[in-house]
């Protein structure tokens, strides 16, 4: 018997254990996953925690349910991988021997990263939304939070979700609004890329965004420590930002097996070949979503595109033939901008978000980079998708794991 | 996209002045850009754009803290080389992209 042994029971490592499955022969093939969670979160889901759309129970469900018949299930702690030894030690020193390794271990929040982030304040006047723990404590601040300076910070990129911080403000900017002390409340958008937008097209088409709805933003700005006793945030350059609560994206960072094992580069993530998710560490090692280096997004759109064709190439692996599946760096992502709308963006490696039509050209009926009612319900129905077509490694109907220019407006220079 | 001509060399350009085609690249023309963005270059600062090439090259994102950690530089002397807005200075330098996000 040769084993498949996938590291990680999130987005990633749970549809890679679907596709597995259905495509190898059960007398010839062991799939063992490990992961020491029992919960697996809805993490979209996180975002709409802190203004109470979502209850925490919709976004919780057991890792088990997901995880299909025939694939042995771990929960246990990885200690590191043996690359030299085909062998991964968990926590309570078993060994377990691959052939095949996946590693699908996401990445995670670091606060311990910036001087200052993770003291006595944490949780009190300074909160992450991307932990349940984090989101859940947040909306009981906002519950009863009286106003004032609220500062919405990316402490650093790459970042999971790297639109999510943005969509904060935004629904930040409704949720006051609705509570009618909108007036009582600034809101600054903080972020060390060179705006809220950076990529041509978004900005010229978006950057109303902002003014329309009053949220004040900082650039540039790279954090160097949070001075939790004066409030506020400093950079290296000399800038300070003031906040009565600071709601902020620390540093994220790959697992710290990865560190372990002795492969990961300064922020624990795999060297990843970009189109065929083989791994630069050994060839019978490869690596899917956050857990990559990949210059694509860190989002669950991205994992489930990349699945579908590592599934491909593992399987061109095992008959010895050449990886021929490429990924592109497609990703979709809508975009919640608050009031019942969002926006809707597809792009990949090359080719930058632009407005069109999509998934179907020409018809929709979801509209792309624009603001629309419709686009919003999409964002809502998101969850069920997840649940009930994406974990289960199931097509997005459509939706095709390469980027189509198909209905993309593409301004030819 | 424009043309522009550094040190005798015409080199594809962004509209923020970025180079389209990190090949087009050189010392020269470097030296060049650094001069606009009134940096006077010594072998740290090379040092430096020499990482950043060679990081680019590898096609892995870059953040102002991974060069903090590259052990070229640490991040306050990353600030002292490039004032202002150092990862988006020593990008056009290197004749890199500029850093950016999804949208």
């Amino acid at each position: 018997m040769k084993q498949i042994l996938i590291l990680g029971a999130g987005t990633s490592g749970t549809m890679m254990s679907t596709h597995l499955r259905k495509a190898l022969r059960k007398d010839l093939w062991d799939i063992t996953i490990v992961d020491q969670e029992e919960t697996h979160y809805y993490q979209p889901g996180f975002l709409f925690l802190p203004f109470d759309t979502y209850k925490p129970s919709q976004l919780k469900r057991k890792v088990d349910e997901f995880i299909p018949k025939g694939v042995n299930l771990i929960r246990e702690k990885i200690n590191r991988v043996d690359k030299e030894n085909d062998k991964v030690l968990l926590q309570n020193d078993t060994e377990i021997p691959y052939d095949i390794l996946i590693i699908a271990t996401g990445c995670n929040i670091a606060p311990q990263e910036i001087e200052g982030m993770e003291g006595e304040q944490w949780y009190k006047s300074i909160f992450d939304f991307y932990t349940f723990e984090g989101s859940l404590n947040l909306r009981d601040k906002l519950r009863t939070w009286k106003g004032g300076k609220l500062v919405v910070h990316i402490s650093e990129m790459p970042i999971k979700c790297p639109v999510a911080p943005l969509e904060f403000a935004f629904l930040s900017d409704e949720f006051f609004t609705k509570k009618q002390m909108r007036e009582e409340v600034e809101i600054t958008y903080v972020t060390p890329m060179s705006g809220a937008f950076t990529k041509p097209v978004a900005t010229k088409e978006l950057n109303y965004l902002l003014e329309e709805k009053n949220i004040k933003i900082v650039s540039d700005f790279n954090i160097e420590k949070v001075d939790a006793e004066n409030n506020k945030i400093l950079d290296y350059g000399g800038q300070e930002v003031v906040y009565d609560l600071l709601v902020t994206v620390p540093t994220n960072v790959g697992d710290a097996m990865i560190e372990r094992s002795g492969f990961g580069d300064e922020l624990n993530y795999v060297p990843t070949d970009k189109e065929t998710l083989q791994s630069k560490v050994k060839d019978n090692i490869f690596v899917i979503g956050d857990a990559t280096n990949l210059p694509s997004s860190k989002a669950g759109s991205v994992a489930h595109f990349q699945s579908e064709i590592l599934t491909k190439n593992i399987l061109s692996f095992i008959d010895q033939k050449p990886l021929k599946e490429a990924f592109d760096g497609h990703s979709n992502c809508f975009i919640e901008t608050g009031f019942n709308k969002a926006l809707l963006i597809d792009f990949n490696y090359t080719q930058e978000p632009v407005k069109g039509t999509f998934p179907i050209p020409g018809i929709g009926p979801l509209r792309l980079l624009k603001e629309t009612r419709l686009n919003h319900w999409g964002k809502k129905a998101f969850r069920w998708i997840y649940w009930n077509i994406l974990l289960k490694g199931r097509p997005i109907p459509f939706v095709s794991n390469h980027m189509k220019l198909g209905g993309k407006i593409i301004n030819k220079q | 996209m424009t043309e522009k001509t550094f040190a005798g060399y015409c080199v594809k350009c962004n509209e923020l002045g970025y180079l389209m085609d990190t090949d087009e690249w050189n010392r020269e023309i470097g030296l060049e850009i650094a001069k606009e963005e009134e940096i006077a270059m010594t072998d740290k600062h090379w040092e430096v754009i020499d990482w950043l090439r060679d990081q680019c090259k590898q096609e892995v994102a870059l953040s102002v803290r991974k060069v903090g950690k590259s052990g070229v530089v640490d991040i306050k002397g990353f600030y002292q080389l490039f004032p202002k807005g150092p990862l988006k200075t020593a990008s056009k330098i290197a004749g890199i992209p500029k850093p950016v996000s999804c949208i």
